[in-house]
């Protein structure tokens, strides 16, 4: 697996519950190092081993971690990055719904090792019902998505009700309602990058 | 549809603009200007008629837009239905990362057929790529610069460093143990490594290491301290007339010829040596020094030869007492 992977969860236990609640969770998983590399590969096993073992440690539902951390990915100020990223799907948050068809595609151009599910995004009737089926490994990665739609949508300043809803065998999928596009202000997002990049 | 054109009539002035090409423009009103005040065409150069792009029908334009800011744009000129003027079409190219910056641009600004956003999403995803790439390699070289300050091994020729002689030193110092301490330097390595080159004087290095692994037991230390020069422990051992028999024995399988592309590389070695019995105070750095007086009293005897320190080398004083063996006298 990518280590961007692991390394966001590594991030996110380390940021959200500091450093104490990471080397109990780096002991309980027996993890033979203290810190991912966002740059190398790791075996399959290893994020599962974090991820249950945070789950114990904190007493909180696998599910609830991983949606938490895809909140965290788009809301933490160290990863602004991810967030511009995905901003530069669209200027509305429905464009950048439909944007994610395009995800995985986007994720391969940067890092070409970098495995996601496929993600589909199938339009409701009325316009503003939306479902988005992931599919293929990491597993959970459909729970990390929800936490990034909720995350995304108070980026755009948009109101969305999100619900899982049974998929196929090997898909995760929701059900996403845009109730009303600019709902808030949201977050400011400029085309220009900041200086240096 | 279509943000980044203008629509020139015959005469140069420009009709229409879409609207990004307006906001290249934030103070005036582009529509009933003459194009060529506004827009330079650099390439094919000479061109400031209507006429003259249209000669370029079909073919690359490059502008530079007269603001102050000199974006450069690309465009191609054709012509309109009924001779009603020149419809130019134009992008930003690789100018784009400035002008979004100089113009603040946004998505909208640009054709939905446009790949302006995906290459601005490709540089700042490869920027951020990159950032951690480098952030790594930085920490795998502070890692390797710890790894060797660690090392207690010589690379060359697996022997111990310097590193690891003076942490055996030092606790054999301070736990009083009885050691003979040998101070080698080779003789006329330099004389290979000018003639041969580095590529001979490695490879003696590593047979002179063999030598003297060879020629000590399991529990004692052979390290290389410098580029010729080697310390070994003998730990336990203060016999004078064994360690004299040991250096003695050194020096000559030393001086046996190595070859080295059918070449013999000759080469000798000057010992000090020097015991410490482990009740004396004495100090690691004083051992080291008296073996290094042993040594260059043998260097001084014409060198391949071995010494062994007494307090007379200290002052410097007559050598007669000095218990010596030479092996080319």
């Amino acid at each position: 697996m990518h280590g961007l992977i692991n390394r966001s969860l590594e991030c996110f236990l380390r940021d959200t519950y500091g450093n104490a609640v990471w080397q109990d969770v780096v002991s309980r998983a027996n993890l033979p190092f203290e810190r991912f590399e966002a740059m190398l590969d790791y075996d399959d096993g290893l994020i599962y081993a974090v991820l249950l073992a945070a789950s114990d440690c904190l007493s909180k539902p696998r599910e609830t971690l991983l949606e938490d951390l895809g909140t965290y990915l788009v809301s933490n100020p160290d990863n602004e990055s991810l967030r511009r990223l995905l901003r530069f799907g669209g200027d509305t948050y429905m464009e950048f719904l439909h944007s994610l068809d395009d995800l995985n595609g986007r994720a391969k151009l940067a890092l070409p090792e970098l495995e996601l599910p496929r993600m589909a995004l199938y339009g409701g009737r009325d316009g503003n019902d939306f479902r988005l089926v992931c599919k293929g490994p990491p597993r959970g990665f459909g729970r990390v998505m929800r936490g990034v739609l909720r995350a995304m949508a108070d980026d755009y300043g948009a109101l969305v009700l999100l619900k899982d809803i049974d998929g196929e065998a090997g898909c995760e999928e929701i059900a996403i309602t845009l109730i009303q596009s600019s709902f808030a202000d949201g977050r400011d997002f400029r085309l220009a990058g900041p200086v240096g990049v | 549809m279509m943000p980044m054109h203008i629509w020139l009539s015959t005469d140069g002035i420009i009709r229409q603009c879409g609207a990004t090409v307006a906001k290249l423009f934030p103070d005036r009103e582009l529509p009933g200007l003459l194009f060529f005040d506004c827009f330079l065409v650099r390439r094919p150069c000479d061109v400031g008629t209507v006429s003259g792009i249209l000669d370029q029908q079909g073919e690359k334009l490059h502008l530079v837009v007269q603001n102050g800011r000199n974006t450069t744009l690309k465009a191609v000129a054709v012509p309109v239905d009924g001779g009603d003027g020149v419809l130019l079409d134009m992008s930003f190219g690789i100018s784009v990362v400035d002008a979004i910056r100089d113009y603040d641009l946004t998505i909208s600004d640009f054709a939905a057929t446009d790949l302006a956003v995906e290459m601005l999403y490709l540089i700042e995803a490869k920027s951020a790529a990159m950032a951690e790439s480098r952030k790594l390699n930085t920490r795998l070289q502070g890692a390797k610069v710890a790894a060797e300050e660690q090392a207690f091994s010589d690379t060359l020729t697996g022997l111990k460093n310097r590193r690891a002689m003076d942490h055996v030193l030092t606790h054999f110092v301070e736990a009083g143990e009885k050691f003979g301490l040998m101070q080698v330097d080779l003789d006329y390595f330099k004389r290979v490594n000018d003639t041969l080159g580095h590529a001979a004087g490695d490879l003696v290095l590593q047979a002179v290491a063999k030598v003297l692994l060879d020629e000590t037991r399991k529990e004692d230390l052979v390290a290389r301290i410098g580029g010729d020069e080697f310390v070994l422990i003998f730990h336990r051992m203060t016999d004078i007339d064994k360690l004299n028999e040991i250096a003695a024995r050194i020096i000559r399988r030393l001086e046996e010829p190595i070859p080295y592309c059918g070449k013999p590389c000759l080469i000798s070695a000057s010992i000090g040596t020097t015991v410490s019995d482990g009740c004396q105070k004495i100090t690691a750095d004083k051992i080291l020094m008296n073996a290094d007086l042993a040594l260059y009293a043998s260097k001084d005897k014409g060198r391949a030869c071995y010494t062994v320190f007494s307090e007379d080398l200290s002052s410097k004083g007559d050598e007669g007492d000095l218990r010596e063996g030479s092996m080319s006298g």
